[in-house]
Formats: C-alpha cells, sequence, structure tokens
C-alpha cells in the first residue's frame, strides 16, 4: 500500500520511529507517548516482533536458531498482521495516536540484508498502510554500536546477524550487519518520507524536535478522549512495561 | 509381505528401474535466497484435494508403489513444521487469528517445510510426495476474500512441482465420505468461520463448493492434473500410477 492512514480517511493516526539498535528510538517514543497522555490524549502503543501468539514460535525459532531468511521474514511479517489487525487499525478507526516503535521499514532493511528479494518482502507488507509520519533516528554507526556493545553483551545469534555469516566473531558480525541495515534505511529515507533525526544530540533536544513536529504536523485536539479527565488516567499509564531501561545487559 | 499381497491392483515387481532424468526446474517467483533449483534432483509430486477426497490413501498406496519400484520417497504435508506447528493448531482451536495472520501464519509453516524437508529430500534424488501444497493455502485465502497478486507473490517461495493432481470430489460425496470416517464435519474444512450458514452442513457444502470454485481457477493458472475422485479408490490409484510414470520416464 502507498497511502498513510490519513490518506485513508482513518481518524487516528500512526507515528513510527525507525533506527538501529542503540538509536535511541525507544527512549524517544517513550518520552513522547508520556506527553501524550499528559495531555488527556488517546494513546496507544506497539513494539515491533511483541504479539503474545507469534512469540513463542519466533523465540523457539530463534533459541534454536531454526530460522532461515525466509522464515524469519515470514515470522516477524505473522507478528505484524496479528497486531495490525487485531490491534493497529480497530486502535485507529476509532480515532487513537498509535506510536510503533519500529513499523515495516525495520522488516524491508533487514530482511534485504538477509538476501530476500525486496519486491518479496514489500509485496507481503503491502496490507499495511504507512505511517502518517516516520522518525529514523540516525546516528553514527559507531555510536549506535558502542551504546550497545559498551558492556560486553552477550549477543544473540540472530540479533548479531549470525546467521549470515559475515563473521565468527558476534561483536564484528554485528557491526557489519547493522552497517548494512543502516544503507538499507538511508536508501529508503527520501521514498518513504523518512523525518530524519540526529540521534547524536541529547535527548533533550531530540526530544523537543519530535514534540515540535507532532505539534505542527497534528491537529492534537482531535484526539481528546471524550469527556476525558487527564489526571485520572495517570497512575495506569505510568506503566513501567513500556519504559525503556537502557541496555546494559 | 502377506499384507502387501492382498493390497488390491498391486502388480507383481519387476527389478528394472526407471531413473528419473534430472529436468529444469524453477521457482513460481522470487524463488529462496541461495536456492538454485537446478541442484534439485529428485521429483515433486503434488496431491492436492478435500479431506474425504482420498488423499491420504492415494499417498499411502503411491508411497508403498514407488519403493517398490526402487525409488526412495518421502512424505510431507501441510502444518508439520518444527517451526510453527503447535502454535499454528493452538491459533486455529482458539479461532483468535485474524486473515492476513493466519494466512502468514501457514506461509510460514510451509516455507520452513520447504527448507528443511522439500529441498534436502530433493537434492538427495528423493521423490517427494506432497499431501497437499501451497494450491490449499491460495484457495482457502481466495475464499475468505484475500488479494490473488498478494497470494502469488507471498507463494512465489515455492518451487514448481513436476507433478500435480488435484482429486476432485463433489461436496455431497464430502460429506458422506466425512460422515463415514468418524460422524462429524470439521470447523475449518466447514469454512464455518466464514459465517456461511449457521447449520454446519448448509455451511460444509457451500464452502467446499467455494473452494472448489477456486481450484478451478487456480488450475487455469498453475496448469495441474484434475482427477476425477468420486470413483473407486483402485481406479483412482490407476490413473496417479499411469501419469506419475510419465512424469518419471520424463527427460
Amino acid at each position: 500500500m502507498t497511502k498513510t492512514f490519513s490518506e485513508l480517511g482513518f481518524p487516528g493516526r500512526l507515528i513510527a520511529v525507525e533506527g538501529l539498535d542503540g538509536s535511541g528510538k525507544s527512549t524517544q517514543i517513550y518520552l513522547l507517548k508520556r506527553w501524550l497522555e499528559l495531555q488527556g490524549l488517546k494513546v496507544f502503543f506497539s513494539e515491533w516482533n511483541s504479539s503474545d501468539l507469534v512469540k513463542s514460535a519466533t523465540s523457539k525459532g530463534k533459541k534454536r536458531e531454526l530460522l532461515s531468511p525466509s522464515t524469519f521474514s515470514l515470522i516477524h511479517a505473522t507478528d505484524f498482521a496479528d497486531r495490525y489487525e487485531r490491534q493497529l487499525v480497530p486502535l485507529l478507526r476509532a480515532g487513537y495516536l498509535v506510536l510503533c516503535d519500529r513499523y515495516i521499514f525495520t522488516a524491508f532493511a533487514r530482511d534485504t540484508v538477509r538476501g530476500c528479494p525486496p519486491e518479496w518482502v514489500r509485496g507481503i507488507y503491502n496490507f499495511a498502510a504507512l505511517p502518517d509520519l516516520t522518525f529514523f533516528f540516525k546516528a553514527d554507526l559507531e555510536v549506535s554500536l558502542n551504546r550497545i556493545l559498551e558492556g560486553r553483551p552477550q549477543l544473540k545469534y540472530f540479533e548479531a546477524g549470525m546467521d549470515l555469516h559475515l563473521s565468527n566473531d558476534p561483536y564484528e558480525s554485528f557491526r557489519i550487519f547493522q552497517g548494512r541495515i543502516l544503507e538499507q534505511y538511508l536508501a529508503m529515507s527520501t521514498e518513504f518520507n523518512f523525518l530524519l533525526m540526529d540521534a547524536n544530540q541529547p535527548i533533550e533536544a531530540q526530544q523537543s524536535i519530535v514534540r515540535e513536529l507532532i505539534a505542527a504536523k497534528l491537529d492534537l485536539s482531535t484526539f481528546t478522549t471524550e469527556g476525558s479527565h487527564a489526571e485520572l488516567n495517570l497512575s495506569e499509564q505510568t506503566s513501567r512495561s513500556t519504559k525503556p531501561v537502557p541496555r546494559t545487559r | 509381505m502377506e499384507k502387501r499381497n492382498k493390497v488390491p491392483g498391486l502388480r507383481p515387481v519387476s527389478a528394472s528401474i526407471v531413473i528419473p532424468q534430472r529436468t529444469a526446474r524453477r521457482f513460481y517467483g522470487h524463488g529462496l535466497p541461495k536456492v538454485d533449483p537446478n541442484r534439485l534432483a529428485g521429483r515433486l509430486i503434488v496431491v492436492e484435494g478435500a479431506d474425504g477426497s482420498g488423499r491420504s490413501t492415494q499417498i499411502e498406496r503411491l508411497m508403498r508403489w514407488l519403493e517398490g519400484a526402487g525409488h526412495a520417497t518421502v512424505q510431507v504435508g501441510l502444518k508439520r513444521s518444527t517451526l510453527v506447528s503447535e502454535e499454528l493448531d493452538k491459533a486455529q482451536k482458539g479461532n483468535i487469528l485474524s486473515r492476513t495472520t493466519l494466512s502468514l501464519f501457514y506461509a510460514t509453516d510451509f516455507a520452513d517445510q520447504l527448507e528443511n524437508s522439500i529441498l534436502p529430500a530433493l537434492k538427495a534424488g528423493f521423490i517427494v510426495l506432497a499431501d497437499r501444497y501451497i494450491y490449499t493455502l491460495m484457495a482457502r485465502d481466495l475464499v475468505r476474500g484475500m488479494n490473488a497478486k498478494w497470494l502469488e507473490n507471498l507463494y512465489g517461495i515455492a518451487l514448481v512441482p513436476d507433478a500435480v493432481f488435484y482429486l476432485k470430489v463433489s461436496p455431497e460425496i464430502l460429506v458422506q465420505r466425512n460422515f463415514a470416517k468418524d460422524f462429524s464435519l470439521d470447523y475449518w474444512e466447514s469454512g464455518m468461520d466464514l459465517g456461511l450458514s449457521r447449520d454446519m452442513f448448509d455451511s460444509f457444502i457451500k464452502y467446499q463448493g467455494l473452494m472448489a470454485a477456486q481450484f478451478e481457477r487456480l488450475q487455469a493458472t498453475y496448469g495441474f492434473g484434475i482427477i476425477g475422485g468420486d470413483r473407486s479408490t483402485d481406479e483412482i490409484n490407476a490413473e496417479l500410477r499411469q501419469k506419475i510414470e510419465l512424469v518419471l520416464a520424463k527427460k
């Protein structure tokens, strides 16, 4: 699909963030979510690879290293479709602001790097409308790599792109893999109107740009909860589950 | 041995074995990353048909016949992947997935089996008997209103089989065979999720009619052989053997 939700006449709007692991995008979307919630707006947050039903298959596939580029791609598409059909679309019909930590562009970039034909991947996801706004957090490759690799974490097999046999060293493999994903992202940037964010800036500087852009591009007053009392929502929305924790595993 | 001799229609086993020649192979679409279809030596033979069409019985008999004729043979089917078959089963029982999701879940199962069962067997020169293939998956989705072009792209990963046989059985006979087996109709094989009728019998007849229409549409595109399935098991098996012999002798 080549239309956004607004172009399709949905009352809701979808805002996506994309970027490499370690680009700080999860922190930014969390802060954005808090800002919107505190204004009493109807907000929903959805994360890549989080559908309960598909999760057990995905984690089994990953743990046992059963996934090929094609099944890796298809199982993530299944996860996305589940969230898309059961949550995102109904909420957007109901006039919600839907925030997505990663959207179809993550699949376009990763699956292509894994060797799946780009037209095949795009064809599979063409049931999905485009986001109304897509923020792309672009940090220097070294900066994102260091954020992840600083604590010498145990990198997971697929996360490090080990299935691509780029290097026997997981850290080296991760570097090459992330570099290739970045290339793919940048190649899509114009086509999909990414709002390019300088992710090397301080968190606050980035967040203020994000908020300004959202306020300028959306009429936020149309997303108010009917008969809302913002204060009533405060406690339940300080849910810790969506708060990103800096990655020092 | 004794048991085998009782199987009707089994001919004396000859010692000469037909060696299948390699033929050019291709995928329907983009194919799979890093797989060269021309390195696949075996033969892929698909049998399609609804539950109660006699598919499994025919495949069992073909398997015995092929092995008797000296061909290493394996059977594959839908929803048997290590990766997702369990979850797929769960999802189906709960009827909680929407259409695109279920469709992609099945495609994942298919891709997993294609890569881990079908292709390795073909590489090793086996004859692979597929108990249903992408056509059933596509027909089910088409009946549920999924886009044909989308499905074509999705299943562009599939290898073009050497032969596809569709056992065509009228819905009325399917009903009788399903009842004869276990006195019940399956929820999904009756298309109950489509809301065609609250009466399961009516829904089954309607749904199987819709499936047959989609198979005819697919037949026009993919050109598979239609086998009249209303006949006796022996008659059908004889026709299948004859056609498979041609496939094996083909250069």
